[in-house]
């Protein structure tokens, strides 16, 4: 069944590939909005073996995994202080539950201002996009714990640390997690976004460069690029999910 | 009566808390990157006041209307397809799931040359950013019916239709709620971002406009338009949202 599934999404995958292919060929998509996808496909290997890119690529993967640590370290901290704050933690839901609907990147020229037109900038708007997924994913599994697991520590007598280590975190694991991937999405926007606004490299300001320039040869691969990126990341994720809610016995 | 009460000391506690912060920053860093609440308040009163914005505004609000209203259209007819028809459900339901983690924000050149400078590029944004999840929440929500609900319209001999209409959407709305809240949010920060991105009009470029010129005032105040509309609706949502849940 499982593998009868796998093999009609590849099937969707490959006549969606096939449609643009087709559609790209006979004219229906001009050329200047977007090229067949082989030739995305060759223009990728060229350009990933020439490495003209290398330097962009680094410089918005190494940005965007330090903004990652820092949503996931800060997120789940404040999230297991704010799941024994009860008080706080109500007055800020309201805050979290708008918070996606304001554009964070109006923030971008402030941090420009008060840090520079450097990485940091960049790296702070990720993280505020990245923290408030992994807060609210944290306290949605640690309210998730089941109570008896809790007893079963305090009978016992395990330390807070070891209650921590051996109880709490692997029983909203699966939930952190889910947190983990919406970060990385999150990370990714945060830096690319700012760096299509104002930057001085990486692949966000290579690929409006090569918008403004009608330079499709680049402009294409590099989104490929940054999309195959995300959905690799995002199925290890969802495969360790999945492990984990097994392994809780939760699916 | 209680709960509500503590809702509102909550709420003014929060914003009392955003304000004294944002008076702080403004102390610590100035008039160059930060415009004070006060200052935002009055240049927020001035920019309501001129006769461009209702242009900027009106454009802002139509693009998203139309977006929003075609999400959950799409969303709406996916997700039921999607949570009836098994086969097609499990095939694609992981490849939306993981559409719903791609940075969908460098998808915008892609969009400009395919919609134009125009609403068209904007209500395709909002669109790509608010149907996935009112796809996934519909689809669970139908997957996740109680089966003796089913049962029962089976036992009534209810049609597809009947099926739908008394038994699979009442039990579903809540979830589905959930979903339009969820979608509504994305929505707006979609049309707003192909805005900032990729338009002439709409409070999306006069955002990008502030940043482009470094007018700090404007920023903030477009700033501050957003934060308190999308603040207000989201607040509503999420009030209507516990009471469904509340309901079942």
């Amino acid at each position: 069944m499982i593998n009868r599934l796998i093999v009609y999404r590849a099937l969707v995958i490959g006549a969606v590939i096939a449609l643009l292919e087709v559609l790209c060929l006979t004219g229906v998509i001009d050329k200047i909005t977007m090229q067949p996808p082989h030739q995305i496909a060759r223009d990728l290997y060229r350009m990933l073996v020439s490495g003209r890119m290398n330097g962009a690529i680094l410089k918005t993967l190494n940005n965007t995994l330090l903004a990652l640590l820092l949503a996931l370290g800060v997120g789940i901290i404040a999230g297991a202080l704010l799941h024994r704050w009860r008080g706080v933690r109500d007055t800020l839901d309201p805050l979290f539950a708008t918070y996606y609907a304001v554009p964070v990147f109006a923030f971008y020229p402030f941090f420009i201002v008060v840090f520079g037109l450097g990485d940091v900038p960049q790296i702070l708007i990720a993280f505020m996009l990245g923290v408030v997924a992994m807060i609210v994913n944290t306290l949605n599994g640690l309210d998730r714990v089941p109570a008896v697991l809790l007893k079963t520590a305090r009978i016992m007598r395990l330390s807070p640390v070891d209650t921590a280590r051996r109880v709490t975190l692997p029983a909203a694991g699966p939930y952190i997690v889910t947190g983990i991937k919406l970060a990385v999405a999150y990370a990714f926007i945060g830096v690319i976004g700012s760096e299509f606004i104002m930057s001085r490299g990486g692949i966000g300001y290579e690929i409006s460069f090569a918008y403004l320039n009608f330079d499709n040869a680049t402009m294409y691969p590099l989104i490929v690029l940054i999309l195959l990126a995300s959905i690799v990341i995002n199925a290890f994720l969802s495969r360790w999910e999945q492990r984990l809610l097994v392994r809780r016995g939760m699916r | 009566m209680n709960s509500n009460l503590r809702r509102v000391r909550n709420a003014v506690v929060l914003i009392a808390a955003i304000v004294a912060l944002w008076q702080g920053l403004y102390w610590w860093v100035g008039d160059v990157a930060l415009a004070s609440p006060l200052a935002t308040l009055r240049y927020t009163a001035k920019l309501v006041a001129s006769e461009s914005f209702d242009t900027h505004l009106f454009d802002t609000l139509r693009a998203f209307a139309i977006a929003f209203a075609l999400s959950v259209v799409i969303g709406l007819l996916v997700g039921f397809w999607l949570g009836f028809d098994r086969l097609s459900g499990d095939t694609l339901e992981p490849m939306i799931v993981a559409a719903y983690a791609i940075p969908k924000l460098t998808l915008y050149p892609i969009l400009l040359l395919a919609f134009g400078l125009g609403i068209s590029a904007k209500v395709a944004f909002g669109v790509l950013h608010g149907v996935i999840p009112i796809i996934l929440f519909t689809l669970a929500a139908v997957r996740n019916t109680k089966p003796i609900l089913v049962k029962t319209g089976h036992v009534l001999r209810l049609s597809r239709s009947q099926m739908v209409r008394w038994i699979l959407f009442p039990a579903a709305v809540p979830e589905i709620f959930t979903g339009l809240r969820v979608g509504f949010a994305l929505t707006l920060i979609g049309s707003l971002l192909a805005e900032m991105f990729a338009s002439q009009r709409g409070l999306g470029y006069l955002l990008m406009n502030g940043i482009g010129l470094h007018n700090v005032e404007l920023i903030m105040s477009v700033t501050f338009i957003i934060v308190v509309f999308a603040a207000a609706v989201s607040t509503l949502l999420l009030f209507i949202d516990h009471r469904l849940h509340r309901r079942t």
